[in-house]
């Protein structure tokens, strides 16, 4: 294994029944990298991130996230990486800072290191005076902003984006942007699903997924003038039409 | 009416379709009915018999071994003095002491009249009665022995006391608990779980919207709750009379008549917890909670109303159940017509319109 | 005569302001877009033009029926799809459609040939329960289930969200055809290239319409010269763009950046200026404002 790549996956299939939801998918991706992950609904992008998660066991094949074994380590996997789904996994019961002493606990961060990274966090997404505010009561952009910042509260090698923009409004899709080339150039690894088809030009690579096969990876650039189309939308579209899969 | 037939056909669907919910709907009630039949019938077999009697006459020996003969009782101990009657419970041995008066012989010849008393322990007010009953029973062979044998009529007459808890009623008490109890849950909290769960998963929205009008939409999601609920009535009555032998002492058509009431009562107050709650979980612990904790413990169906202290009977008052399950007891096992239940008929006829006209008040036309 | 006529409509959720005075008319076979991000009160505007629930103030009328005062005779001529996927999951394809039809008062054979474009797709899956289908699957179920009674007026409420652009596309190429047979469509996205398909957009934010017209005439209104930038460093790109002084906004835009600039400055000074801060490749052309560009400005300005 290269010190390099953070994930790697060799093989990986996940398979329910006598149906293959992931068939044999084998990419890396390197340290500090923004990863779009595409695929149309169905195509067996939630169970590839599920196992890369450590949440599902591989049914065959070989994945490495952060330098552990996805089949045999999974918890080990678990401690290594950040994650947040669309529905940003905050409690809106809770006030801001609340949250973010919740994952620092649960993450086993000592309370004066929890203390210290709430304040530089809370600076650094510009929310200092929102410290008490009730999650329940920030706009939506806030939250999204906030549920990025708990998901890299513990220092993750990698941190996995599920749909992370949807429903929101096109400036504040734009300003998480910025916030994940943030990270991405403080060496945090970025792993980011999206049905925008604008953002997957954001990403250093993108793979897009047909069938539960990944039929094109590279940088978006290079995937344009492969297939000779102006924007990642006709890509994905050319890929998608292929798919004989319905439903799932 | 081809909308209501559908709907209503679209209603069992779900309930097939869902094992849990079938599992509830109709398994429960059978391993209810079984767990407390069995568990609270004991059979009485070989029960210990400690005897009082001063006489020690022929008559007594005779009474004294036939109960030994009898398969059920075996006599264990003669007690010589008095004051040890109350004592030999206590060693949990003992389940039935007979206690003869002074002169049992001289009573019985001359007066035609002599009594026994017959003593159970009432901590255990089902296996007590049951204990009685057998004990009465070969009294009153031996009465007729007895009456034979000297020609001139005489009367045994026993005398039936528990100790520890003396109001215990009958024996077959949880038959008509259990039956409050399951159709409560049956019709009130499974339809207002179905009913919340539209709101739920949003096709309140969809059938609001549509012109199907909202009491076809509240009727047909109530009309298999309620065919279910007869099933589960039928189900209970065939295994308490046939599995746990309780019979059915009244008139059968009285106690479906008292039942459907109960269950549209059920059903209405169903639609108002439907009303009023947004989340199947609510649902659940609405009904769950506040029906049925109190008909569990306030309707008799554990504990007798009547030996609770007064602020806990006034408040079993307001549970219907209780009404329901007094009605019951009275039909099923005393035996009573229906002049002696017009009262609980009345309550609940009040409780039921009552609720059905608030249940169509609160029920919304719009989202709230 | 409109098709919907909305009057100074209002909606308000303890002190939250979800529908604030909004007025528009809707003529008979538009397809009209609402456009917004999550938040915008574009469902509460829905539910009301639905009956399901009631304005605080104004009006709106549906073919001349009262929202209010007639909601049961516009519960028989709306058709209404909302955000959720509220059919049931337990049910099979066929079971849905069936029960639908049967509710509104007609049968699937009755209206079938208004549904079949959309319903073939699925189909061959009649049989499998509701809650097993994909995501596109589920959004042309859901179609066929609000068309089934023939609708005068159809309500979309986000009917592509967290759909893949391939069936994204394929759903709006339906709606399309439903356009064409005379229905009229009021539908609401968060997407904003879906903005173009439609006849006029209404651009919503807080509560309130930033704006009503047809998308062609919402870009061509676009007041400054837009610059799509590209060079080799995008990130870094769009960072110093921000830094200039005579730049006025940059969004990254895919694969470029969207600049625009002081009416004094030129392209030629804004090459000049990249170049020196050690970009290759630099490419700067002028571009059409998107739909997108425009929301933008409106949401800034909107917020000064």
């Amino acid at each position: 294994m290269t010190e390099e790549y953070v994930i790697q996956a060799e093989n990986l299939t996940k398979r329910f029944g006598d149906f293959t939801a992931v068939d044999h998918i084998t990419f890396s991706v390197r340290r500090g990298e923004i990863f779009g992950f595409l695929g149309a609904n169905g195509a067996g992008k939630t169970t590839a991130m599920r196992m890369l998660c450590g949440l599902s066991r591989p049914s065959e094949g070989k994945g490495t996230v952060a330098g552990f074994d996805i089949g045999r380590y999974p918890e080990k996997v678990k401690r290594n990486i950040g994650y947040m789904s669309q529905k940003f996994s905050l409690y809106e019961d809770l006030r801001v800072w609340e949250n973010l002493r919740l994952y620092g606990g649960i993450y086993g961060m000592k309370d004066r290191e929890i203390a210290e990274k709430t304040d530089t966090v809370l600076r650094s997404i510009d929310m200092e005076s929102e410290r008490n505010t009730m999650v329940c009561d920030l706009p939506l952009g806030w939250k999204q902003k906030l549920a990025f910042a708990v998901s890299t509260f513990h220092n993750p090698k990698i941190v996995f984006l599920d749909e992370p923009t949807g429903g929101v409004d096109p400036i504040t899709r734009r300003r998480f942007w910025e916030q994940i080339y943030g990270a991405a150039a403080s060496g945090i690894t970025v792993f980011v699903t999206t049905h925008y088809m604008d953002e997957a030009e954001y990403c250093d690579r993108v793979s897009i997924m047909v069938d539960g096969r990944i039929k094109a990876l590279d940088s978006p650039m290079a995937l344009r003038n492969k297939f000779g189309v102006s924007d990642m939308d006709e890509v994905f579209r050319m890929l998608a039409r292929e798919a004989t899969r319905k439903g799932d | 009416m081809k909308q209501f037939i559908t709907f209503v056909r679209k209603e069992f669907l779900h309930i097939f379709r869902d094992s849990r919910t079938m599992l509830i709907l109709l398994g429960m009630p059978m391993v209810q009915m079984l767990l407390f039949g069995f568990a609270i019938t004991t059979e009485v077999r070989n029960t210990k018999v400690a005897v009082f009697d001063p006489s020690q006459s022929m008559e007594t020996r005779a009474i004294k071994e036939r109960f030994d003969a009898s398969e059920y009782f075996t006599i264990a101990e003669e007690i010589r003095d008095v004051s040890r009657i109350n004592d030999v419970f206590k060693y949990g041995e003992i389940g039935l002491v007979m206690v003869f008066s002074d002169d049992f012989e001289s009573e019985l010849h001359q007066g035609g009249d002599a009594a026994v008393q017959l003593i159970t322990d009432g901590t255990e007010p089902n296996q007590a009665s049951m204990i009685t009953g057998y004990a009465s029973n070969i009294l009153a062979q031996s009465m007729q022995e007895l009456s034979e044998g000297s020609g001139a009529p005489c009367r045994i007459i026993p005398e039936i006391r528990m100790l520890y808890n003396p109001q215990a009623e009958s024996a077959y008490n949880f038959v008509p608990g259990v039956m409050g109890m399951i159709l409560m849950l049956i019709c009130a909290m499974m339809t207002s779980i179905a009913i919340v769960r539209e709101k739920e998963n949003g096709t309140t929205e969809i059938l609001l919207v549509s012109p199907m009008k909202p009491i076809y939409i509240i009727l047909s999601k109530v009309t298999p709750y309620f065919t279910l609920s007869m099933v589960n009535l039928v189900t209970i009555l065939l295994l308490s009379v046939y599995v746990l032998g309780v019979p059915v002492a009244g008139s059968l058509s009285l106690l479906l008549l008292v039942s459907v009431i109960f269950i549209f009562l059920a059903l209405s107050l169903g639609l108002l917890i439907s009303n009023v709650v947004n989340t199947q979980v609510a649902a659940m612990l609405v009904s769950g909670m506040g029906l049925m904790m109190p008909v569990m413990l306030l309707s008799g169906l554990i504990f007798p109303v009547e030996s609770m202290p007064l602020p806990l009977q006034c408040l079993s008052a307001i549970v219907p159940a209780r009404w329901y399950v007094d009605a019951i007891r009275k039909i099923m096992i005393q035996g009573a017509e229906i002049q002696f239940v017009l009262k609980e008929i009345g309550i609940l006829l009040f409780v039921t319109v009552a609720l059905v006209a608030l249940s169509l008040k609160t029920f919304k036309n719009r989202l709230n | 005569m409109s098709s919907v006529s909305v009057s100074r409509l209002s909606k308000s959720y303890n002190s939250i302001k979800a529908l604030d005075n909004v007025s528009f008319d809707v003529s008979k076979g538009e397809l009209f877009g609402i456009i917004g991000p999550d938040g915008a009160g574009k469902t509460t505007l829905f539910r009301l033009l639905t009956t399901l629930i009631l304005p605080d103030c104004g009006s709106a009328v549906i073919e001349g029926l009262d929202v209010v005062n007639d909601y049961a005779s516009v519960r028989r001529i709306i058709g209404y799809m909302p955000g959720r996927f509220s059919l049931y999951q337990d049910l099979t394809v066929e079971e849905n459609l069936n029960f639908f039809a049967t509710v509104f008062n007609t049968t699937v054979k009755e209206n079938y040939h208004l549904i079949e474009d959309i319903y073939k797709h699925i189909e061959p899956f009649r049989t499998r329960r509701a809650g097993k289908l994909s995501g596109g699957m589920k959004q042309k179920l859901a179609l066929s289930c609000a068309l089934i009674h023939k609708p005068k007026v159809l309500f979309l409420d986000e009917p592509t969200t967290g759909v893949d652009p391939v069936s994204r596309k394929e759903f709006w190429e339906m709606l399309l055809k439903l356009k064409s047979q005379g229905i009229t469509i009021i539908v609401s996205t968060p997407y904003m290239d879906e903005a173009r398909l439609c006849d006029r957009i209404a651009l919503m934010q807080n509560g309130k319409f930033l704006r009503i017209d047809s998308p062609d005439n919402i870009t061509a209104s676009y007041p400054y010269r837009l610059w799509a930038v590209t060079a080799n460093n995008m990130h870094g790109l769009l960072n110093d763009l921000r830094a200039c002084q005579y730049v006025k906004s940059s969004f990254s835009f895919g694969a470029s950046c969207h600049v625009t600039i002081d009416e004094s400055a030129s392209a030629a000074m804004l090459d000049a200026y990249l170049s020196t801060r050690g970009y290759d490749d630099i490419g700067i052309k002028e571009i059409q404002p998107t739909v997108e560009d425009c929301f933008m400005l409106m949401l800034k300005e909107d917020a000064q």
